[in-house]
Formats: structure tokens, C-alpha cells, sequence
């Protein structure tokens, strides 16, 4: 069987192609940013390579569907920390891509504090739950999050888990680091029964032996940190009576500003180019932050805000974990129109979900299916009464999964042309969504907030109604 | 498809249900006669329950079962109950006061790797607001009555004291995270982390070595040795004392116990005496005191006290022969062709009434008594044993034919 190696695209992508390409692999499309989820090496022309987001590549390892990969050792810990037992060895520290996690906070606090819950942001929940376990902390709750986890600080979270070069960089965040959780880089991680059955060592040798001597460099990291337990000082909230808005970061700010300016609403610095989350706007009473699109309906469930601009998407996918959340569509603001739909490889004998039953009981394996929606993806799979299945979480580029490594996914399109050209195909659409306005039902009883909630909605409909 | 029960669970066979049900019997009896009633708590609980300083420690709460509730979206876990201690502290602290004897039988879950079980059921008792030695004896008293009932043989009680092995670290000076691990590691029995730092200090190590690492101390080495000890360590005093009063207590019962100061209990919420009782290497129940728990959870302070009879590790050991009871004949009920079923269930119920187990014939086999019935009055019983066909005129004669015979 041919062996099969996880490569990572994003952060490590340059220098992991450098590496690979001292040791002679001569990979075909590694180096591009398009259509690179299957390069192929000249030097080892039977290995299967694909290209995953760096997070989902430990996953991949440990449920043997890669013999080996190449990732950051946070991501192989995030997992091991929560799943002991994985099947996942760290065959070989590769040196670049160094980093640390730490633990940062507005204001120090006393971690170990009683009464409320202490508020936790991270991207990696499993490692930021065994922290706060390690910390002994009497009630804490973890926010996972996809991204921007130093915007929550002090209002929306006491402390975050991040991962930095520096203890410095993350000062520039304006938070202080009081802990060193974990230092990484990048390493070469292999599926153990694989890994002891000898067969990778051909493709393991061919980096070991351009890994330079040199660079490994053993000096003591030099952080200042806060001390760990300084002395509680109350975090300054936000008035009562403001309207806290959180508006979406990434690809999705440039239609955003359009519709505020055509709704007569000022921002400033948003999008920011010095990577600013609090723009000022033009209305009195309202704070605004800026946050990852998926994390928002969790955080208007938590009362942290009032008004979010997302996608019907993720609120979707936010009440089919949390059903009774009071958080729902206030106004569809009509912005980036995209459809929900189950994919299948074409090669598959499944043209509608009819079929996706039959075939799913036909066989000894669970059904895979794979998704950044992962509990619309469980949902589904629970509605279409599929009996023995496996969800796959994963952060992007879900197409290279089909259809080795799952076997249905759930993901968004426009046009459906990459589905197409992944030689994939669309059995149904689960709904259509666009960007709207959500808000958490019942949570404002300050008069004056209200006033200045319905006229940012009446705004904002009057823009879309232009549209 | 043949679908496989989950990892780490086991089913339990009528056979071993039996077993299982005469030993939570006798644990119950015995807890009833000591005065403790029984409570159950819910299976799912918040997370910060057992959280809480001091009440587990980070390597047992690794191992918990946590999930987002699906009203979950605080962020805030809940725990499928990893412990039965926690939950009736917490429900001790809700709604009651003063003294309280309590008992349970419940599941605990945590995770283990591999093939180990990941469901324990453990019977359990707490006495609540006693801090004597008396109530200390009287737990241990209880544990050894259980185990005796049930037919075990040979099994050892082995002391320990939270409250003396912290006095003794506190002269290590460590830091409190320094101080838990090694608190912890200690409660798992392992001494390595110990000697490393006692090395640091050999008048100490001099002290706390023999004492901890020895196993089987007697009291009168730790009585012989109060006046140096508490010379040195000042702190010792009054563990010590309260240590050798419930030692006292203990002989004065008659009862045999073996000291053995580090010995593995893993329970972080432990305050004072800790006790274990082994059959072989083979630990299946044991207890202490958590003086500080109830606090914790709210209830002011209350000393507190308590003990596990760990069902499964127990389930394997006991003799069949010692828990079952004779069992009540067991008649299968036979209508014959062309009669009313509704007959055979009136005999049947009669016969139950009667203290026997009927059983309608659904399927034909024959059973070692089996009861062929024509109308209440005309019965024809068959023993398959004697190969003896005898015919009975009511339900009387049935059961005086067939109690002639019990107990065989």
C-alpha cells in the first residue's frame, strides 16, 4: 500500500516546501496557493500527498488515515492532552515555525478565584481546559474559539491561551502574558502502528537527512512574564447601558462597511491595517469589536454581546449544538449569499440523501463525514438515520478530504465550481445563507439600549432594503 | 452488522446480576442496622462540583467524563459523576444539618485506558457531623462487618492520615503546587518524589522516610517515636494524637489493622484518617475523613466521614455459593391444548401468591417442574428429575408437593 503523508498549507507551507525541497522531493504544486490539495514528488512517485490546514493533520494521523504529516506540535498537544492514547508519534522536531502558547490576561487576576466562572478564549480548548485544571481553578468556562482570541480581553474573557512568537508580541495585543504554557515548532508526527511497522523509514531518512545540525539551537527562551497569582485588580467593564456590536473580521469587512455606510453609520479603522479590533463608529452609546464570524452567536448566547454580524451558517450551526439558545436572526442583511449543501465524490452510487442510508447500512466502516460545521454535520447525519458514523472536524479545505478521507461533506459554495472541479458533487442543499444581523432574544431590558438597538436595525434595513 | 458494547463498559448477566444485587443486599442491610438511610444523587453534575480546590486531584479530573450540556453555551461543562463522596456532600450542604448517616449505591465514571472498566459501582456510607474517633472506628467497624457477610476471608485494614502526611511535607518547604503533587503523588503510593526533595534536608529525611516509605509501622513505633517527632515537627501534634486515638479505639474493639502511612488512596479531599481494605493486592474498599468538604460545597463547617465498598473489584472474588439465597421454586405453567390461557394465569398467580416463581409456557421446553392445567381443579405436575407425573386438584397441593422438595 502506498504511504501517505499530510502536508501543511497556511504558516509552515513556505518553509515546510523549502525542506522538502533540500531534500530533493522535487514536488510539482507544493510552492502554490491554488489547487495544491494533491502534489505529487517526483522523487517518491508512488506517495500520496495531500495539503490540510495545519490543525486538522494530527487528527488525520491518529485515525490512521495518514502514515505520516507534518504540523506545529500545539496541534499534536491540543489533541494528546484530551486523547491520551492517540495513535500519534513525534517522530522528529524539524526546528522552524517556533512558537509558545501562553497564557495572557488584561489585567492580571487571581486565576484561582470562587463565585463566577472564569471566562477562558482559546483556539485550543483541550490544552486551555487541562491549564485551568493544572491551575486548580474552582469554576471556569472555555470559549472556543476560531480565531482573535487576544480581542476578548478584559470584557468578553479574563485570560486567553495564544500562541506567539514572543511574550513581546503578545504585549503589542495589549495583554499581559503571565504563563508559558507550551514552546513548539514544527515536527514530523507518524501513526504509530505505521511508524512501528518500518515502512516510512525510506521518506523519514530523506528529511532527516537535510535537517541541518546547526539550527538546533537549545537556548533557554527569555520571557518576561507577569508573576503567575499577582493580586485581583477589577477589570473596567463596559457601561450597562451601551450596545455592544461585533462585527466580522476576514474576507467579509469590505461588503460589511458598504452596508454601514449606506445605512448612514460611521466606522472608523475597520478594516484596520494595523489589525485594530475596536473601531470607533459613529453612534453614542455602542462599543464595537471585531471577532471571527463562527465565534459570534456563542458569545451573543453568553449575554457578551448584543448585536453580531454573521452568517445564517453559523448560527445554524450554533443551534443545532445549543437548541434552546436564545440567540436568533434579527434582520437578513442580504451579503454574501452562499448555499449549505452535502457533497459526495462522484464516484460514489449516492444521488440524493434517499440514498445515503442504503448505503452507509452496506457497509462494515462508520460513514465519515467531514465539515467546519460540525454540529449541522451531526445533525444531518442523526436526521438521515445514518447508524454507525463518525464526524470529522475540520478548519478549511474539507474538498481534499473527499473522498479518501471522508465520505460526505457539509460545506458552503456560491457558484459550486470548486465543488465541480474537485470531482465532487452536490446530492442536497440544507439551506441557503447570507450575513445577517443576530441578537440574543429577551436580553435587553435598559430602555435606552433598546432605543439604540432598534434604530441601528431600522438602519440597517432601510440599507438592505435599497440593496 | 452486529453492533459491540462501548469500550470499557461490561454488561452484567443475570448470573452476575444475582451476585451483584445480594452484595448491594447485604451492604444495605448492614448500613440500615447501623442507622445510615440511602440517598442517590443525579448522574450528570457540574463540572466545578468537582473542581473545587481540594476535592480531586488533576490527574482524576484528566479522566472525567465532560461534555457541553445542550444548554451548554456558557462554556461551563458538566461531568458524569466521577465520584460518590462530592455529589452527597454537595446534597448534605443543600438540604440538611447536624448528624447525618448516609448511604448510596451508585456508578461512577472515569476513563481508563484500554480494556479497564470505565463504570465502577461502589456501595458507600457518610457520616456527617462526627469528628470523634469513635465515628472514624465505626466506618472502618462497618467495612469489616460487610466484607465479613459477604464470605471474604483474610482482609487487611491499613491506615493512613491525611492530615499527617501534610504536617510532615510542611517542613519540606515547597511550594503549594510542589506541595499538591507531591501530596498527590504520595496518595498514589509513589515515595520517589519524597525522597528527591527530603534529600535536601537529611535531619528531615532522617524523620520522614522511615515513616513514610516503611510500610506496617505499629502504634507503638509511632508512640515511642511522638516525642522526638513532634520535637522536630512541632505540626505532627496534633494529627499524631488524633491518629493514635482512633488506634485506640481500634484495639479496643478487638479489631487488626496494619499502619502504613503512605499508602495509595487518591482521594485530595482526604483531611484525617485513611483507610483501606485489601484482600491480597487486590484494594476493595476503604474511606476517611474530609473534614474540610463539607465547607467547600457551602455547608459551614461540619467534620465529615466516609467509606467504599468497590462492588466490581468485589464481584469476581465472591463465591456464588456465599451470596445466593435458596431461591424460590421456579414452576413453569403449561395450559393444556384447547384451554383458556386465561386459566394458566390464574394458576400462575396463585402459585406466586404462593411464594413461587411461575412462569407461563410460551415456547414448549420442560423445566423441572413443570404444571400441565386443565382447569383450576384438575392439574397434572411432572418432575422431571424423578420423571414422576403426579396429579394435584388445586394449587395447595402443588405447593406443598413442590416445597417438600426446596432447597435441592
Amino acid at each position: 500500500m502506498a504511504v501517505k503523508i499530510a502536508l501543511p498549507k497556511g504558516r509552515l507551507l513556505r518553509k515546510t516546501a523549502a525542506l522538502l525541497q533540500k531534500a530533493n522531493w522535487r514536488l510539482d504544486e507544493y510552492h502554490s496557493s491554488m489547487g495544491f490539495y494533491r502534489p505529487k514528488s517526483a522523487r517518491f512517485p508512488d506517495l500520496l500527498i495531500r495539503v490540510f490546514h495545519e490543525k486538522d493533520i494530527p487528527i488525520q494521523i491518529a485515525m490512521g488515515n495518514y502514515d505520516l504529516g507534518i504540523c506545529g506540535l500545539d496541534w499534536v498537544e491540543e489533541l494528546l492532552v484530551k486523547y491520551p492514547s492517540s495513535d500519534v508519534v513525534k517522530v522528529k522536531d524539524l526546528i522552524y515555525g517556533k512558537g509558545s502558547l501562553y497564557a495572557a490576561a488584561s489585567m492580571p487576576q487571581d486565576l484561582r478565584q470562587n463565585g463566577t466562572p472564569l471566562r477562558i478564549a482559546s483556539e485550543y480548548p483541550n490544552l486551555a481546559e487541562a491549564f485551568a485544571l493544572k491551575q486548580r481553578m474552582s469554576r471556569f468556562s472555555v470559549f472556543p474559539v476560531w480565531g482573535a482570541a487576544e480581542a476578548y480581553p478584559p470584557e468578553n474573557a479574563d485570560m486567553v491561551l495564544l500562541s506567539a512568537g514572543s511574550a513581546a508580541d503578545i504585549a503589542g495585543y495589549g495583554i499581559k502574558p503571565f504563563d508559558r504554557v507550551l514552546d513548539f515548532s514544527t515536527f514530523l508526527i507518524a501513526n504509530r502502528p505505521r511508524w512501528e511497522s518500518k515502512k516510512l523509514d525510506k521518506i523519514a531518512a530523506s528529511i532527516f537527512d537535510v535537517l541541518s545540525e546547526a539550527a538546533k539551537s537549545t537556548a533557554e527562551k527569555k520571557d518576561a512574564l507577569s508573576s503567575p497569582l499577582p493580586p485581583r485588580i477589577k477589570a473596567k467593564g463596559v457601561k450597562t447601558d451601551t450596545v455592544r456590536l461585533v462585527l466580522p473580521d476576514g474576507h467579509q469587512q469590505q461588503q460589511t462597511v458598504e452596508l454601514l455606510n449606506k445605512a448612514g453609520i460611521k466606522i472608523e479603522d475597520y478594516p484596520s491595517s494595523t489589525g485594530n479590533r475596536r473601531p470607533r463608529i459613529g453612534i453614542d452609546g455602542v462599543a464595537v469589536k471585531v471577532i471571527r464570524p463562527q465565534d459570534m452567536p456563542l458569545q451573543v448566547a453568553n449575554g457578551n454581546f448584543d448585536l453580531a454580524v454573521t452568517g445564517r451558517d453559523w448560527l445554524a450551526d450554533h443551534l443545532a449544538q445549543f437548541p434552546s439558545s436564545p440567540v436568533k436572526e434579527i434582520l437578513d442583511l442580504k451579503l454574501r449569499r452562499v448555499r449549505l449543501v452535502a457533497v459526495v465524490s462522484r464516484e460514489l452510487p449516492i444521488d440524493d440523501p434517499g440514498d445515503l442510508l442504503r448505503f452507509s447500512a452496506g457497509r462494515g466502516e462508520p460513514f465519515r463525514l467531514a465539515s467546519e460545521y460540525v454540529n449541522i454535520a451531526d445533525k444531518y447525519a442523526r436526521e438521515n438515520h445514518l447508524g454507525h458514523y463518525r464526524v470529522i472536524p475540520t478548519w478549511g479545505a474539507t474538498e481534499a478530504f473527499l473522498p479518501d478521507d471522508a465520505d460526505l461533506l457539509i460545506e458552503n459554495t456560491e457558484t459550486g465550481r470548486t465543488i465541480a472541479r474537485h470531482n465532487l458533487k452536490i446530492i442536497e442543499t440544507l439551506f441557503e445563507s447570507t450575513a445577517c444581523l443576530i441578537g440574543s432574544a429577551g436580553s435587553v431590558t435598559d430602555a435606552k439600549k433598546s432605543r439604540i438597538i432598534e434604530s441601528i436595525v431600522s438602519r440597517l434595513q432601510k440599507a438592505v432594503g435599497t440593496n | 452488522m452486529k453492533i459491540q458494547r462501548c469500550k470499557g463498559m461490561r454488561d452484567m448477566s443475570p448470573q452476575a446480576m444475582a451476585v451483584f444485587r445480594r452484595m448491594v443486599g447485604t451492604c444495605r442491610d448492614t448500613f440500615v442496622k447501623w442507622g445510615y438511610r440511602e440517598v442517590r444523587t443525579p448522574t450528570i453534575e457540574y463540572m466545578h462540583l468537582f473542581t473545587s480546590a481540594g476535592t480531586l486531584t488533576p490527574g482524576m479530573l484528566g479522566k472525567v467524563y465532560s461534555f457541553l450540556d445542550w444548554d451548554g453555551w456558557s462554556g461551563e461543562r458538566v461531568v458524569l459523576r466521577p465520584d460518590g463522596t462530592i455529589p452527597v456532600a454537595r446534597l448534605y450542604a443543600e438540604n440538611m444539618q447536624g448528624l447525618a448517616r448516609l448511604f448510596y449505591t451508585m456508578n461512577m465514571f472515569t476513563f481508563e485506558s484500554g480494556e479497564g472498566n470505565r463504570e465502577r459501582w461502589q456501595c458507600g456510607a457518610e457520616l456527617i457531623g462526627a469528628g470523634s474517633a469513635v465515628a472514624d472506628a465505626e466506618l472502618m467497624a462497618l467495612s469489616m462487618e460487610i466484607v465479613k457477610k459477604l464470605g471474604l476471608r483474610g482482609v487487611e485494614l491499613r491506615l493512613s492520615h491525611a492530615g499527617l502526611i501534610k504536617a510532615l511535607l510542611s517542613r519540606l518547604k515547597l511550594t503549594d503546587e510542589e506541595q499538591h503533587r507531591m501530596f498527590d503523588s504520595i496518595l498514589d503510593g509513589d515515595t520517589t518524589l519524597l525522597a528527591k526533595a527530603s534529600r535536601k534536608s537529611p535531619e528531615l529525611a532522617d524523620l520522614l522516610l522511615p515513616l513514610l516509605s516503611r510500610k506496617g509501622q505499629t502504634a507503638d513505633f509511632l508512640r515511642k517515636q511522638r516525642a522526638l517527632l513532634c520535637r522536630s515537627i512541632p505540626e505532627i501534634r496534633a494529627p499524631l494524637d488524633d491518629f493514635l486515638n482512633t488506634v485506640a479505639v481500634l484495639d479496643n474493639l478487638g479489631m487488626k489493622y496494619q499502619i502504613n502511612i503512605a499508602s495509595g488512596a487518591g482521594f485530595e479531599y482526604y483531611t484525617g484518617m485513611i483507610f483501606q481494605l485489601f484482600t491480597g493486592k487486590e484494594k476493595i474498599g476503604g474511606g476517611g475523613r474530609y473534614d474540610a468538604l463539607i465547607d467547600a460545597m457551602g455547608g459551614g463547617d461540619v467534620p465529615a466521614s466516609g467509606l467504599a465498598i468497590y462492588l466490581d473489584r468485589l464481584m469476581d472474588r465472591i463465591k456464588k455459593g456465599n451470596v445466593m439465597s435458596p431461591a424460590a421454586q421456579r414452576i413453569l405453567v403449561k395450559a393444556s391444548s384447547g384451554i383458556s390461557v386465561g386459566v394458566a394465569f390464574k394458576v400462575a398467580d396463585a402459585l406466586r401468591q404462593g411464594g413461587c416463581i411461575a412462569e407461563i409456557d410460551l415456547d414448549g421446553r420442560e423445566a423441572d417442574w413443570t404444571l400441565e392445567v386443565k382447569s383450576t381443579g384438575t392439574m397434572t405436575l411432572f418432575n422431571r428429575a424423578k420423571k414422576q407425573k403426579t396429579a394435584v386438584g388445586s394449587v395447595d397441593a402443588v405447593l406443598k408437593l413442590v416445597g417438600g422438595k426446596s432447597g435441592g
